[in-house]
């Protein structure tokens, strides 16, 4: 089984965001980047197929040389291959187009499967698996916390409001991971070390179409001004109830 | 005279490019309309300035829904049935919503940003060659162009964002915008028995497994979160948590759940709050025994009114809340429990 996993890096989850001057992105300074939490527990699940099932697991990002320390981090988590696409992309939709190109051209078509996380915690658009699969002209499932596969179809458990979907697919299919689908492991020494050897591969691919969309600025949220502190539960509820009407 | 009737047909012109037919996806489950559908809707009628609104309907049974649209501003409703619509199909749905944006020369399409919604709006951007914002909390029209803000950074920053493709696709955050169900006028009905292709069923769910009758923290009104200050539940804190369910029960809320205690699994992940849990936007948010975490403060900052328990003076989450109180989850919740119970019954 040969699955195709798709890697953003994020600002720590930790992180304190400041705004550049430029009011288009954010002040690089003093923050880490982190492989997407999301992409990590997509990494996690193509790693036990692999193990269960054999075959390879391949890496894509989207992104500029910064990426390599994670992508190096992903091959020392046990995946075999990279492919990092330098392409000046703009928005999701350049991102889907980009990483469907790379994959094809990876795989000579279509792999087994695509994994990657339900959104990036940086801009949270939750789009880039959906459009892959349109791409490809697949079946995805999207948030996904439980995965059960003989490796012919794959039951799948999907997040929703109060509750769960179950979903059926045939492979190939899209997989966008939410928390609770696995426990991703640690990489180890030997993993590290075996990591170092491991092809990054390099590539641009131009864009297909003019920009989708175009980001005017970032701001600052509005700040809550810290508010009063009442001594009791009655004189809150009094509060909730008659100033900010509420209950 | 000639300029002046120009003018006139010049300003018609503008006007005519000015209404944009606008497409709402109706999401329903069990022959419940999705209220945020209704607050996308509602916020379509005010973007087309007079046009069309066209609401998509798409289930086993749902043609007795379509009629109470035209109140929240729809004027035509295309609804599509088919037994096999009675759950999510999202192949099938994504080609019946395109399909009638492409008929009715819809340029902007709205959807409410539920699991439902944030599945769909991607899969119908790259079917329509369409840019995409997901989850706006805001719509506006300025000089000719729709801006929509949306957090980024999970709640850190707002990006401005205009769309330059045709066809304009936003999912909007629930809890944005309001329900507005005094339009007059009655729209057109259009009821289509559509037969999907076996490729249309490829990723339909086969089962609902429904977590016994909760209310979901993202889409409550009213949101009710425990943190670690609440202490373990299986031993000293049992009678906490039990207290943050009756509270939640009494205000007819959800409970919500920092970080902390969903790693430490007290609380199961979709209870979670923060950034690598639900971004919620509650009328009351109730954040007890919570510190307040970047990372949680990023899920929770938008909601209407805050209020922080916590015993210790100096936690952050004081600097977002409306209201506080210091002290122990043990003395207030017991309290909060009984004030609350007297006003929810005055009501």
């Amino acid at each position: 089984m040969n699955i195709a996993v798709c890697l953003n890096q994020v600002p720590d989850t930790s992180a304190r965001i400041k705004i550049a001057p430029d009011g288009k992105g954010i002040d690089q300074a003093g923050v880490t980047y982190v492989m997407n939490p999301y992409d990590e527990f997509a990494l996690e699940e193509a790693l036990k197929l692999k193990e269960k099932f054999g075959g390879t697991v391949s890496v894509f990002s989207v992104g500029d040389d910064s990426f390599q320390q994670n992508i190096r981090k992903a091959l020392a988590m046990g995946a075999d291959k990279a492919v990092l696409i330098k392409s000046p992309v703009r928005d999701a939709s350049d991102v889907a187009f980009v990483l469907s190109e790379a994959i094809k051209a990876h795989f000579g078509g279509t792999p087994d499967a695509i994994f990657l996380g339900k959104e990036s915690t940086d801009f949270n658009d939750a789009q880039v698996g959906p459009m892959l699969a349109e791409h490809f002209d697949v079946p995805c499932v999207s948030v996904v916390v439980g995965l059960e596969t003989d490796g012919k179809t794959a039951k799948l458990e999907r997040e929703i409001e109060g509750g769960k979907e179950i979903v059926e697919v045939t492979f190939p299919f899209v997989l966008t991971a939410q928390k609770g689908l696995n426990l991703p492991r640690v990489p180890n020494m030997k993993g590290i070390m075996a990591a170092k050897s491991k092809p990054i591969e390099t590539k641009e691919i131009p864009l297909a179409s003019t920009a989708k969309s175009t980001l005017l600025n970032l701001d600052k949220p509005p700040q809550k001004q810290a508010g009063k502190i009442v001594a009791s539960a009655s004189e809150l509820v009094k509060l909730l109830h008659e100033e900010a009407k509420v209950i | 005279m000639e300029a002046g009737l120009n003018r006139l047909s010049n300003n018609l012109t503008q006007k005519i490019l000015a209404m944009p037919t606008v497409l709402v996806f109706i999401e329903q489950r069990n022959g419940q309309i999705k209220r945020a559908s209704l607050e996308s809707l509602s916020k379509a009628a005010e973007l087309a300035q007079g046009g069309k609104v066209v609401a998509v309907l798409i289930g086993s049974n749902v043609k007795g829904l379509a009629d109470v649209l035209g109140k929240y501003g729809a004027t035509k409703v295309l609804a599509y049935e088919n037994s096999a619509f009675e759950r999510y199909a999202p192949t099938a749905f994504a080609k019946l919503i395109v399909k009638s944006v492409k008929e009715e020369a819809a340029t902007v399409v709205l959807l409410a940003s539920t699991a439902m919604g944030k599945d769909l709006a991607p899969r119908i951007g790259a079917r329509l060659g369409a840019g995409v914002v997901s989850d706006a909390i805001d719509l506006k029209e300025e000089n000719g162009k729709l801006i929509a803000k949306r957090y980024a950074y999970s709640g850190k920053a707002i990006a401005s964002v205009v769309l330059e493709s045709e066809v304009k696709v936003f999912s909007i955050r629930p809890n944005s915008f309001p329900v507005k169900d005094t339009h007059t006028g009655t729209a057109e009905v259009v009821v289509s028995t559509y037969n999907p292709e076996t490729a249309d069923l490829r990723d339909i769910v086969k089962e609902i497994v429904a977590s016994a009758g909760k209310l979901d923290v993202a889409e409550a009104d009213i949101v009710v979160s425990g943190g670690r200050g609440l202490r373990d539940p299986n031993g000293e804190g049992k009678q906490n948590w039990e207290n943050l369910e009756r509270l939640a029960q009494v205000l007819g809320g959800a409970v919500g759940a920092s970080r902390a205690v969903v790693d430490a699994h007290w609380r199961p992940h979709s209870e979670q709050v923060g950034q690598t849990g639900k971004v919620v936007s509650p009328k009351l948010y109730i954040a007890c025994g919570i510190s307040g975490a970047v990372q949680h403060l990023a899920g929770m900052s938008s909601s209407k009114v805050i209020v922080a328990i916590n015993k210790d003076k100096d936690a952050p989450i004081f600097q977002v809340a409306d209201y506080g109180i210091v002290g122990t989850a043990e003395d207030v919740l017991p309290q909060l429990i009984e004030e609350f119970k007297k006003v929810v019954s005055h009501n």
